[in-house]
């Protein structure tokens, strides 16, 4: 367990602000204590500080997760990709998101792009390749994507044409249940 | 036209046409006899009751009266015709009704008046063979289908009269059921036995059993009902001999219901995720995704027991969402038992898949410390993955043999062990227990454990403001894997049984067998599936008082006086924890372990009986039942005791120093202040 280095940070920085724009400030900073983000095995966690120390007791070999993980570094090129396991921090702070109808959530747990079709809301201002979170129709975060058009070009899209780029969804829990741990 | 229909005329006796039919034509009476004489060896036996009747009655009627009669009526071919149209029906009559008697009645008549009518000369003889004849000339009468009747009711009431017999037989059959000798059951072994009657077997044996002496076979021991039962139930559920003699023993009375209850899977149940939503929302959109479920019952707030899904239970919108968890409903149970606080430290030792640990994190919401671990890496795995998707945010989770946990951490406010065992409570999930099971099994499980729960209460904090529980729990019924693992803790180390807060269950076994456990160890749980309808589960919650062993290692290094000093400032801990000690050592063991350790000269407890230190205090405790009340009455002794000093330090030691000390000089009893209790220490060395 480390810190990460400001390469990885700032890599770490920017895929995140996609999502959540400036309130990673807020994800650090907290009423219930400070808290940080460590990298292991190639891994980042998201973990308050006190939690932090007794996890150092635990030798690294060992150690499988602390904390929430919220995505991983690319061995190569040091590319950050982000988990569903973030997820639950991300929502609340999400700048632009999308509702899905019913017939398209199914798609997009599959891991399926989102056809305008299954569109159901999209918040205004969302331009292209902007990083979204993606909701049911109940308000139930579904997982992420990048938005494939900007709001205005969806309204005048194909019904077959794809909206959203999808990046997770919590269909993996299931599917990829591997490449989460 | 036509004839006019003549209303008043009022018709009489035969109508027209009966006059021009011809008269029925029969065989001849000399055809007839011939046929009756190739019948007779069946009939006579029959119809010689009958003989009487004939031959009193036919001959002087046949000559007086119908020869008469006959006489008279020959000319007039009516009377011959009536006499036998009369007759015909009368046979036909008699033929379809029950009396026989009719019918020999009936052709007799027929036979001597056609007898009669053909050859007068011959009436005598005829007569006398009449009622010969008469028999078989039944039979000739008779059409075949009436013979066939006649037959067939012969049959039906011979049947029903060995029926009869057969019902009385049976009721005195079942009161002695004859068992299967030596052979039979080697057979039985070898050859396929045929599961109704193995079944029917089973029955009837335990209602032998159920009144034993009144249905006994002669000659036949309750051992020999027994184990021909046993055999009868391995053959029928398929469980091999080890594991049924286990439930037989654990199970007397209801043996058939729980392995009734083995061969049917228990119901779904999930567990509603507080974290993320709560129990009345979550069911609502599970209903309205087709979902049939119901709360699964007043003691628990979140959980759900699904009937039946339309959609796979598992896989759900909400399932991904992390808004509950499928688990077993007796896994509710260790949580619930456990009740961690908010910001409390946790442990769960043997954690995967990790229903258990989101349960825990679930009820104290996320704060605090919740370290999950397993054994298996892989298995630890799938912990990260479902404490992740349950939105848990302060969990830890490591890949460590539990047995060594307390050398990596310790001080933790609660400690889940559900230990790995051999499974002999959820049996319905995986059937392969049945047979795979045997004594090896069972005694590594229990080896396992015995160590596992010792490193649980290790990284347990006796001195938690909050907590210092310790929740042992494991899928088994075995009492091998459950209250004997519990009896070994609370000989080792300073913990007692606590009771565990469940509504519901059975009390664990104080006595079984030729086992002798605690008396607290009726607060243990016990649950069963044939009774509860949950998986066979056991649940104990412990309560660490001291974070000492009860009985130091005594090793005679100097470290130990150091130690032994820093634990004399503590007297008054020492004191409390011998009582308590002293409340939970009821049973005889203490005495037996410890002494295993101990190299205990009679007299040295004796000499640092009056100076305990708290080093002290463990071995004379355990040394003698005597010690201990002498330590009890005089805790002025521990008081004392407490005080360091190098000397009396060193005594604590049981070494050979202490023995150069060693003799006991007037000088330390005094010091043990004069009392009552003195004389007493000098019991012990009468003893030693």
């Amino acid at each position: 367990m480390r810190p990460l280095t400001e390469e990885e940070t700032k890599t770490f920085f920017e895929k995140l602000s996609k999502y959540i724009g400036d309130s990673i400030a807020l994800l650090l900073d907290r009423q219930d204590g400070a808290y940080c983000f460590r990298l292991h095995k190639e891994r980042v966690y998201y973990i308050s500080e006190e939690l932090m120390k007794k996890a150092g007791n635990i030798a690294g070999e060992n150690l499988l997760s602390f904390g929430t993980c919220f995505g991983k570094f690319t061995r190569k090129d040091r590319k950050f990709m982000l988990h569903v396991t973030a997820l639950d921090y991300l929502a609340p702070y999400a700048k632009y998101k999308v509702w899905l109808k019913p017939s398209a959530e199914q798609q997009f747990l599959y891991g399926h792009n989102v056809v305008k079709s299954g569109l159901g809301r999209i918040t205004e201002g969302t331009s292209d390749h902007q990083g979204v979170i993606v909701y049911s129709m109940n308000d139930m975060p579904l997982g992420f994507g990048l938005a494939a058009k900007s709001t205005e070009a969806c309204r005048h899209a194909d019904p077959m044409m794809v909206v959203l780029h999808h990046q997770a969804d919590i269909g993996e829990y299931i599917r990829n249940e591997n490449a989460l741990v | 036209m036509g004839r006019k229909r003549q209303l008043d005329r009022v018709p009489s006796g035969p109508g027209r046409k009966s006059r021009r039919q011809k008269d029925p034509e029969f065989e001849s009476a000399k055809d007839k006899k011939a046929e009756k004489k190739a019948k007779r060896p069946k009939l006579d036996g029959l119809k010689k009751k009958k003989k009487g009747k004939p031959k009193a009655a036919p001959p002087p009627v046949a000559l007086d009266s119908e020869g008469s009669t006959d006489e008279s009526d020959l000319p007039d071919d009516f009377g011959d015709d009536e006499e036998v149209s009369d007759t015909t029906p009368q046979v036909v009559d008699g033929a379809q009704g029950d009396a026989s008697d009719e019918k020999n009645e009936g052709s007799d008549d027929e036979e001597d008046g056609d007898e009669e009518s053909d050859d007068g000369d011959e009436g005598g003889d005829q007569g006398m063979e009449s009622y010969d004849e008469g028999d078989s000339s039944d039979e000739e009468e008779l059409l075949p289908i009436e013979k066939a009747a006649k037959k067939g009711r012969k049959k039906e009431e011979e049947d029903n009269r060995l029926a009869e017999e057969e019902l009385q037989t049976n009721i005195a059959a079942t009161e002695t059921l004859v068992l299967p000798s030596g052979q039979e059951v080697e057979k039985d072994a070898h050859i396929a036995s045929d599961l109704t009657l193995v079944q029917q077997r089973i029955r009837d044996v335990q209602f032998v059993l159920a009144d034993f002496k009144a249905r006994k076979q002669e000659g036949k021991g309750r051992s020999d009902y027994v184990q021909q039962l046993r055999r009868d139930l391995c053959t029928y559920y398929s469980y091999n001999e080890f594991l049924m003699e286990k439930l037989m023993d654990l199970f007397p009375q209801d043996i058939t219901d729980v392995l009734e209850a083995n061969e049917v899977p228990r119901p779904m149940t999930i567990r509603a995720n507080t974290l993320k939503t709560r129990r009345r929302d979550l069911a609502q959109a599970l209903i309205s995704r087709g979902v049939n479920l119901d709360p699964i019952g007043k003691w628990s707030k979140v959980g759900l027991v699904v009937y039946d899904s339309q959609v796979p239970v598992g896989a759900t919108p909400e399932y991904l969402a992390g808004h509950y968890m499928l688990q077993g409903g007796s896994s509710f149970l260790p949580v619930m038992a456990l009740a961690p606080q908010e910001k409390e430290r946790v442990l769960d030792m043997c954690a995967a898949p990790g229903g258990k640990s989101s349960y825990i994190a679930a009820l104290m919401k996320n704060s605090g410390s919740l370290f999950a671990n397993d054994a298996n890496a892989d298995r630890a795995k799938a912990i990260v993955s479902n404490l992740h998707r349950m939105g848990v945010h302060n969990s830890v989770v490591s890949a460590y043999d539990a047995r060594t946990f307390p050398k990596i951490m310790h001080g933790f406010d609660r400690v889940l062990l559900d230990a790995p065992c051999s499974g002999t409570g959820v049996i319905a999930k995986d059937p392969a227990v049945k047979t795979s099971k045997d004594e090896k099994d069972i005694q590594r499980c229990s080896h396992l454990q015995k160590e596992l729960i010792l490193a649980a209460i290790d990284c347990c904090n006796a001195n938690s403001p909050t907590g210092g529980y310790v929740v042992y729990s494991t899928c088994s019924i075995m009492v091998e894997e459950n209250e004997w693992v519990i009896d070994y803790a609370l000989k080792m180390r300073s913990v007692r049984l606590v009771p565990t807060g469940l509504p519901f269950g059975n009390e664990g076994f104080v006595n079984f067998k030729q086992h002798r456990f605690h008396p607290a160890m009726k607060m243990t749980r016990r649950f069963y599936p044939h009774t509860h309808n949950l998986d066979g589960f056991f649940v104990a919650k412990l309560q660490k008082f001291s974070n000492k062993m009860p009985g130091e290692e005594q090793k005679p290094k100097p470290d130990k006086e150091t130690n032994g000093q820093a634990k004399g400032d503590k007297s008054t801990d020492k004191a409390a924890d011998k009582g308590q000690k002293r409340k939970n050592a009821d049973s005889k063991e203490p005495n037996n372990t410890n002494k295993k350790r101990k190299f205990d000269p009679p007299q040295t407890p004796k000499q640092q009986g009056g100076k305990k230190n708290k080093t002290d205090t463990p071995q004379g405790e355990k040394s003698s039942p005597k010690l201990k009340g002498i330590l009890k009455k005089s805790p002025q002794n521990a008081a004392s005791g407490g005080k360091p000093s190098p000397t009396t330090k060193k005594r604590g030691k049981p070494s050979p120093t202490t023995k150069k000390r060693g003799k006991p000089s007037p000088t330390t009893k005094k010091r043990g202040k004069p009392s009552p209790n003195m004389k007493k220490k000098g019991k012990p060395a009468k003893k030693g």
